[in-house]
């Protein structure tokens, strides 16, 4: 198995470290702006590891064969899950200057807050942000230690027990990244409520996770990482999953635009009213175009998803829409009047780059690139994939 | 009946079998046990240069385009037309019909707004690039309304329909020599190679059932009855007045208006005068005691009519007269006590004079007219004189007999 270059993870510390001295300065010139920043690349990170280890739980779930080969490189990027205990604690010290409701008198001066304060209290806030990573560890430490444990002793059983795993942490995840999705970001603006908010986020995450998954498989397997077997027709079921979530996440999109504009209720619409004016409806039209409509003509035909120039560029591009939306969905809480855009967002970009990078080169030093003790793994690799064949 | 219909489908089931060959040679068909070597026997078929093949299978076998080496299907691009035609004829269908043909202000949005029409320019995108590539498909490629192929009804059909794999190959290709193709499918490990022979008669000239005319007569006539049933059931059914189990009805109801005269009344006064039948007026009714037209008491000494009278007097009378008549009122005093009917005064009275009083009231005792009809009036006569012979009963009303009552 071919160890990735040394010069991968130089270059990955150099960007963390760049990331880390932007967001630092960033916290010197603007420290309320700097905050909304750490929520952006915050999500953005869970979106990831959290996704990936979903995208993991998904194939055990679904008793996938054609993703096996690819497997592990979701299994590194969940990587991330422990660090979020370090991650989420700049959180802590930065609930004053991110969220009106942990202002004692904001709240008493406001009946509708007042109604929320049970669930929008610091101290709830603070035990919820930690229960869902330790949550999700707990889940990425069962799933991957059996995967892991498989590439040594091939048991077989330990398929099966994943697989009941995966089931349980379905709905885990799910309960769990719609109450991060509330508490980081649709408190940020506590008068606002979207019930299909959680969706939303969620969608958004597995194109992230998907993404991440998708440009990685493409440039090892470019660079003789993967097996030498796998054909197009695995990148097209790859991409084609890619293709169908980030439908999805416009499907869910729309959704939650859809009914706010049919309603007209001024309690829902105050939200998406200066997010469709300015320089924010400028934003807003980008977002649509450029999570959406582009990378939906383009991944359209049937060729295009096994062009490999075409999905690395697609995976990217993707990645940065993950961000963009994240961006249109914390920034405006800072400033409605208009958009805005400068070194101080750079940081985190360049942190969530060498953050995966080293995360991944971390577990690629120590692990398999390929479940090689996996039973699915030889039909998986093979050059067709027979429907009578499976493993139960 | 039932016999003629028997026959018409066994004819139209006869059509369908085609079991008639000719000795012309339709191609050669040759069966494979596993998805594997079918695979490999493709491959070869391919490698030899046959043009005019093809693999049938029961289920998609992935790695098969490679190994016929075919190219990247086109159907794509019809999908992808039909799914532009539906979103643009779904977003034309509602700037219209919200636009211009049926304008309707609901909740204060624009007459036409893209947001609303989305959900159903999905739809409709989803619904053709669906249903027209399956149209389009089918007539085009599987050639509809033709229903039969010379491959069918044969044993190589049966099977690769369920659990084999099988190849074809044509005898329109240009290399194909049966015995050639028949030594080269056996090397290849089929255990099963067929010669299939085509239809006895031009498969052109057969007709299919779907243009009979007792076929195109039921649909036409379907289309028809269901055209009426439709135009009768949205311009006369929809618009009778349901049946509502006789709850509405024209007539006159206790403590309603009604609207049948001016006045709002249901019931007319009678013409002044007028003496309901059975019914015979008191003359003396409201005049004063020094009217009274002495009439005698006209109802008999009998039992019955003295327990008529008892059972009158202690229903309407005894609450204030007492149950003796001694004006003794069970009323305890709310009201004030009426005076003994034992009086000398009230002995001595005419019949009539009590009769008087219980038709027209004195004092304060109000009219009992409506409550007591005249033969019971009489009746309780009886039994006040009864009752007051009891209170002042004479020696001589003792019976000698003292067992005698």
């Amino acid at each position: 198995m071919k160890k990735l270059p040394g010069k991968f993870g130089t270059i990955a510390a150099l960007l963390l470290v760049a990331g880390v001295v932007l967001i630092a300065l960033g916290f010197f010139a603007d420290k309320q702006r700097a905050f909304f920043n750490y929520i952006i690349m915050y999500s953005f990170i869970v979106s990831i590891a959290v996704g990936s280890l979903g995208i993991v739980a998904l194939e055990f779930m679904t008793d996938a064969q054609w993703s096996t080969p690819f497997r592990r490189i979701s299994e590194f990027l969940s990587f991330g899950i422990p660090f979020l205990l370090l991650l989420a604690i700049p959180i802590v010290f930065g609930i004053h200057d991110l969220y009106h409701w942990s202002h004692k008198e904001a709240v008493e001066a406001d009946p509708i807050l007042q109604g929320k304060a049970p669930y929008l209290d610091e101290g709830f806030f603070i035990i919820r942000l930690f229960a869902m990573i330790v949550l999700w560890l707990i889940f990425y430490i069962l799933i991957i230690r059996n995967s892991e444990k498989q590439d040594e002793t091939k048991d077989y059983k330990l398929l099966t027990r994943n697989v009941k795993i995966s089931i349980g942490f379905a709905p885990v995840l799910m309960i769990s990244l719609t109450i991060t999705a509330i508490d980081l970001i649709m408190s940020l603006e506590p008068h606002w409520f979207s019930t299909i908010f959680g969706v939303y986020y969620f969608a958004g995450s597995a194109v992230a996770a998907l993404s991440a998954m998708v440009f990685l498989s493409v440039s090892l397997k470019e660079n003789g990482y993967l097996a030498s077997e796998l054909t197009d027709k695995q990148f097209h079921s790859m991409s084609t999953l890619l293709f169908g979530m980030n439908v999805f996440w416009a499907y869910i999109a729309f959704s939650q635009f859809l009914l706010i504009w049919y309603a007209d209720i001024p309690e829902e619409t105050f939200w998406l009213e200066h997010r469709m004016h300015g320089s924010w409806g400028v934003v807003s039209l980008a977002l649509l175009f450029i999570h959406f409509v582009i990378p939906f003509l383009i991944l359209l035909p049937g060729r295009m998803k096994e062009n490999r120039l075409t999905l690395k560029t697609m995976a990217i591009w993707l990645l940065f829409a993950h961000f963009l939306d994240l961006y249109w969905l914390v920034m405006p809480n800072l400033n409605k009047e208009s958009a805005f855009f400068s070194w101080n967002e750079i940081g985190s970009l360049l942190f969530i780059a060498g953050f995966f990078m080293l995360v991944f080169k971390f577990k690629a030093d120590r692990t398999n690139l390929t479940p090689i003790g996996d039973p699915k793994i030889e039909q998986a690799i093979g050059l067709h994939l027979h429907p009578d064949i499976s493993i139960d | 009946m039932l016999k003629k219909l028997k026959e018409k489908f066994v004819e139209i089931d006869g059509d369908l079998r085609l079991e008639e060959r000719s000795n012309e040679i339709y191609g050669v068909t040759a069966v494979f046990e596993t998805p594997d070597s079918v695979i490999e026997a493709a491959k070869k078929v391919e490698d030899y240069g046959y043009a005019k093949w093809d693999v049938n299978t029961p289920f998609p076998i992935h790695g098969m385009d490679d190994a016929m080496k075919l190219k990247p299907t086109k159907l794509g691009y019809a999908t992808f037309t039909f799914g532009t035609i539906g979103a643009l004829s779904a977003l034309a269908m509602i700037a219209y019909m919200s636009g211009f043909d049926y304008k309707n202000i609901i909740g204060g949005k624009p007459f036409f707004a893209l947001p609303p029409s989305i959900p159903i320019t999905f739809e409709l995108t989803i619904l053709l690039a669906a249903l027209f590539t399956i149209i389009f498909t089918l007539v085009v490629f599987n050639k509809l309304p033709k229903i039969n192929h010379p491959l069918m009804e044969t044993e190589y059909m049966r099977r690769v329909s369920s659990e084999a794999f099988g190849i074809f190959i044509s005898a329109e290709d240009k290399k194909f020599n049966p015995d050639e193709v028949i030594g080269m499918l056996k090397s290849l490990g089929s255990n099963s190679v067929n010669l299939v022979y085509k239809f006895a008669t031009d498969e052109d000239k057969i007709k299919t059932p779907i243009f009979k005319p007792a076929f195109l007569g039921i649909l036409a006539g379907t289309a028809v009855l269901t055209a009426i049933i439709t135009y009768v059931v949205l311009n006369y059914a929809i618009y009778t007045v349901p049946f509502d189990w006789m709850t509405n009805q024209p007539k006159l109801n206790p403590q309603k208006m009604s609207t049948l005269f001016a006045d709002g009344f249901g019931m007319r006064t009678p013409v002044e005068g007028t003496v309901a039948r059975g019914f015979k007026p008191y003359e003396s009714y409201g005049k004063p005691d020094s009217l009274i037209r002495i009439i005698s008491n006209p109802m008999p000494f009998t039992k019955e009519v003295f327990e008529l009278g008892k059972k009158k007097y202690d229903t309407y009378c005894s609450p204030c007269h007492g149950n003796y008549g001694k004006g003794d009122s069970r009323l305890n005093g709310q009201f004030p006590n009426p005076p003994t009917l034992h009086s000398d005064k009230v002995r001595n009275w005419k019949d009539a004079n009590i009769y008087h009083i219980i038709v027209n009231g004195q004092n304060i005792m109000p009219s009992y007219a409506k409550q007591i009809n005249e033969n019971e009036r009489w009746a309780i006569v009886h039994y006040i004189r009864a009752l007051q012979r009891s209170q002042n009963a004479l020696d001589s009303d003792i019976p000698v007999d003292g067992n005698k009552k």
